[in-house]
């Protein structure tokens, strides 16, 4: 048995519509989209043009930056024109589906590879995207060498599916994937797998250090599990790596060929939920088709607490692995029934000041996504720490990121934190601020202090 | 009610906004009509769902858990009115003159609420809209609790004054709610106090104290002097003096300031601190929803017991011998350790710093009374200095953390 950490702070949202299990395969898309803007502070360099033709696995464009860092096609087809924002940002890339020629490469033997081998196929056949760091919650440099690895085999944010759903019969690929990473790590050393208490789905790996965990979201988070394991201090660098990125890995590795297959929980009280088996890439009108009720509808593709907005045109988040439909709320609330003064029982609050406590446990909420209130100075204190366990002050960190203090930031423990950390926080945040996008820049300061 | 919604966006509306004839009173529409809706903006980056709470319902329910303390002081004002015309005796406190008593309390207290609400809303009103910002409501919980410690005979245009004073130095020079390092209403108690000593000390504790005694018709026996003024007198007093054991027989079971009528609050006093059980009761209601730091209570509560031991072990003068229970519950302890301490913009923000806070802010608070009676409501003073003091406790609770992780780092390298 894996040693147990016990996560005592944090905050379990129960929404209205789980997925139960039982997946069954989405036909397979007319188009693969990718967007640059999924890999924060990433500015692609186009390798193909518009109208070119490519298999699947062929590079579509490549990281400014870092050009060993190649995005391919999931699909064999035509390249079309990039969708792109202001300043002619290129905000995504399309390729309509045709044929089903792939890119081959000799495959690999996990127990006979070394580190340079695995590191190089990564960068060459796109695999290296599935790769985030911590400092900084970016995608690590080519030339990047981790401590450690972490991958988080369960998702406690609201309505995730489980491991076992989003990795049915893909153990021996994990586990390979596994041994793959094994590979890129200092000799001795394994990848660091975060499993759920309780669950038995991963007892039998033994290609990585497990440690179980127990307790409310964000226990999940990789963050809190890096935290507890072995916290990150300044200089170092982690990867981290999502379980069915792990197993694409491995997969692909092993057969020499691109693989990036995702299963999908379409969620949320707007869908009729179902766990659905596609491909990265896969626009998100396939996911909800027939399936959501879209007017009036939030189709967020991950989940409440982090996930984006990208209409159904767009992708599937690339590091995502769930799309929640909620209700818009964008009715005005009269005081005294749905209000500040309601009574507020169709509302899940974390402090005590509404009856959620007083509820059954059980109780599913049907949240929609009405601020609850107008952004207001910061007056409430202790609130973030009731749902922050990291040994870190929220408050005090993300005042000093407001004030542009680098040296502060870095003495609170900017390093150990991403964005999604903080999500709770802003959850019950009495004075509606948006912490999340706080601590994004408090990084990007980072980031462009050490550039 | 979208009826009444659509009235308000098509009808009066236009009025505040664009070219509108009111529109320089845009925060005023804003801020009534936000209260009425809460509006449909929902969430744009980040999160997609909210918690139900917010500012409005947090401030509202800080105020309903001063309600009980509100209710009693207004009737209390008129209890102690007619004790001291010796139309009513202590023998049967509640059910006589019942309705009499709620009147000369109300009228009492309702003016004071007016003119502190005036007041403090105007003049952030007028801050808002100079700066364009929307109205918080951190002073909907100030401008009651202003009322709540000022003494009865207070007269009203110094409550102006002081709610002046407290609104524009303590908290909007400093940026308004959320940024203020004093707690707004000890700061407008403490304007009171220091520029109008003559005013704010004497025989002012009970409705017309003063008139009644020029015209004789004081029962005798009467000072209107409140339990703390009483026992500032034996201070350099030798503890079985003359004037000490008088003062101590009010204290002792059966006085007028017995454990019973301190803890219940049947005293001459400020309006609704003499109740430490409206305050215990405001203290459930806080802790309970979760708005109050029952960090920062308890651990008040704490430190004013234990200087009280402290002090009984000393037993110098008569003061030092009260008992600690009997100290706590007399003066404006209970009512500042629920409802002053825990402001979170003043308090200390760190839980650890929130136990050190209000340790020490009960410590002091009993220190203070009873080494200075030139000071006789210590809360006050010692409130106000623990907020000074906040920002310095939290400073050495986060080095704590961050020699913590440079210890890790050193560690690591090593």
């Amino acid at each position: 048995m894996p040693a147990t950490v016990k996560i005592r702070k944090g905050l379990d949202i129960r929404l209205k519509g789980g997925v139960q299990g039982g997946s069954h395969d989405l036909p397979a898309a007319d188009r693969f989209s990718i967007h640059p803007t999924d890999f924060h502070g990433l500015v692609p360099r186009m390798a193909v043009k518009a109208g070119a033709e490519v298999k699947a696995g062929d590079v579509l464009f490549t990281d400014k930056k870092n050009p060993d860092i190649k995005f391919v096609s999931g699909v064999a087809g035509t390249v079309q024109e990039p969708v792109r924002g202001e300043k002619r940002r290129i905000l995504r890339v399309d390729v309509v589906a045709s044929g089903t020629e792939a890119v081959a490469a000799s495959g690999m033997d996990p127990s006979r590879t070394d580190g340079d081998a695995v590191r190089s196929a990564m960068l060459s056949m796109g695999f290296w995207p599935m790769l985030q760091q911590r400092p900084f919650a970016v995608m690590p440099d080519s030339d990047s060498t981790p401590r450690d690895i972490f991958v988080s085999g369960f998702d406690s944010a609201p309505l995730a599916p489980s491991a076992s759903m989003v990795l049915e019969g893909r153990m021996d690929a994990f586990r390979s994937g596994l041994l793959f990473l094994n590979t890129l790590l200092p000799s001795g050393r394994k990848v660091q797998l975060g499993v759920q208490e309780g669950d038995s789905f991963f007892s039998g790996v033994t290609e990585a250090d497990l440690t179980s965990f127990s307790g409310p979201h964000p226990a999940g988070n990789v963050g809190v599990q890096i935290h507890e394991v072995a916290p990150m201090n300044k200089g170092e660098v982690v990867w981290t790596v999502g379980m069915q990125d792990v197993a694409n890995i491995g997969e692909g590795l092993f057969n020499g060929c691109y693989v990036g297959k995702r299963t999908i929980a379409l969620t949320g009280s707007r869908s009729q939920p179902a766990l659905l088996k596609t491909t990265l890439g896969t626009p998100v009108s396939n996911i909800i088709k027939d399936r959501v009720l879209t007017e009036g509808t939030r189709m967020i593709s991950g989940n409440v607490l982090t996930g984006s907005v990208r209409g159904e045109d767009g992708a599937v988040g690339f590091h995502d692995q769930q799309v929640t439909c909620i209700p818009e709320g964008d009715d005005p609330l009269f005081f005294l029934t749905k209000g500040w003064l309601g009574p507020g029982f169709d509302k899940f609050s974390a402090s005590r000041a509404f009856p959620t406590w007083l509820m059954p446990k059980g109780k599913q909420y049907d949240l929609n996504t009405n601020n609850n209130g107008e952004e207001r100075a910061f007056v409430v204190t202790g609130q973030y720490d009731a749902v922050f366990p990291f040994d870190i002050f929220p408050v005090q960190l993300l005042k000093s990121i407001m004030v542009g203090d680098i040296d502060r930031m870095e003495k609170l423990g900017i390093y150990e934190v991403a964005p999604e950390d903080f999500a709770l926080c802003e959850y019950v945040c009495t004075s509606k601020l948006a912490v999340q996008d706080i601590v994004r820049k408090g990084l990007d300061q980072m980031i462009e202090e050490f550039a | 009610m979208k009826a009444l919604h659509k009235l308000i966006e098509e009808r009066v509306k236009p009025n505040f906004t664009g070219d509108g004839k009111l529109k320089r009173f845009w925060v005023v529409f804003d801020a009534l009509e936000t209260f009425l809706f809460t509006p449909g903006h929902t969430t744009a980056k980040g999160v997609h769902v909210r918690d139900g709470i917010d500012l409005k319902r947090t401030m509202f329910l800080v105020i309903v858990a001063m309600i009980p303390a509100l209710l009693f002081g207004t009737w209390n004002i008129g209890h102690q009115y007619y004790l001291s015309l010796g139309d009513v005796t202590t023998a049967d406190p509640w059910s006589a003159m019942f309705l009499d008593k709620i009147i000369v309390g109300a009228i009492k207290v309702v003016p004071l609420i007016v003119v502190s609400y005036a007041t403090g809303l105007g003049i952030e009103f007028v801050i808002a809209g100079i700066n364009g910002h929307a109205i918080n409501e951190g002073f909907l919980v100030s401008g009651m609790l202003i009322p709540l410690i000022m003494p009865v005979d207070v007269p009203l245009w110094m409550v102006a004054v002081a709610t002046a004073f407290a609104v524009l130095i303590a908290k909007e020079v400093f940026g308004g709610t959320g940024m203020n390092i004093l707690n707004v209403a000890l700061t407008c108690r403490a304007f009171l106090f220091f520029a109008y000593p003559k005013q704010m000390s004497g025989e002012i504790w009970i409705h017309d104290v003063m008139a009644s005694k020029s015209g004789g018709l004081l029962a005798d026996g009467y000072t209107g002097a409140t339990a703390l003024g009483q026992l500032a007198n034996t201070v350099g007093q030798p503890v079985q003096g003359e004037v000490s054991s008088g003062v101590m027989a009010m204290f002792a079971d059966g006085g007028m300031f017995s454990l019973m009528n301190c803890f219940v609050g049947t005293i001459p006093g400020s309006v609704a601190e003499t109740s430490a059980l409206a305050a215990v009761i405001g203290a459930a209601i806080l802790i309970w929803t979760g708005i109050g730091s029952w960090r920062i209570i308890s651990s008040f509560v704490v430190g004013g017991l234990v200087m009280g031991v402290i002090f009984n072990m000393l037993s110098l003068n008569a003061y030092m011998t009260i008992g600690p229970v009997h100290q706590i519950v007399m003066g404006g302890f209970m009512f500042g350790a629920v409802f002053m301490a825990t402001d979170p913009v003043s308090a200390a923000q760190t839980n650890t710093g929130k136990w050190v806070y209000g340790f020490l802010g009960g410590l002091f608070s009993i220190m203070i009374r009873v080494f200075n009676p030139a000071y006789p409501e210590g809360v006050m003073m010692a409130i106000l200095f623990m907020n000074v003091m906040a920002p310095t406790i939290d400073h050495y609770v986060i080095e704590a953390n961050i020699r913590r992780r440079e210890k890790r780092l050193t560690a690591a390298v090593a």
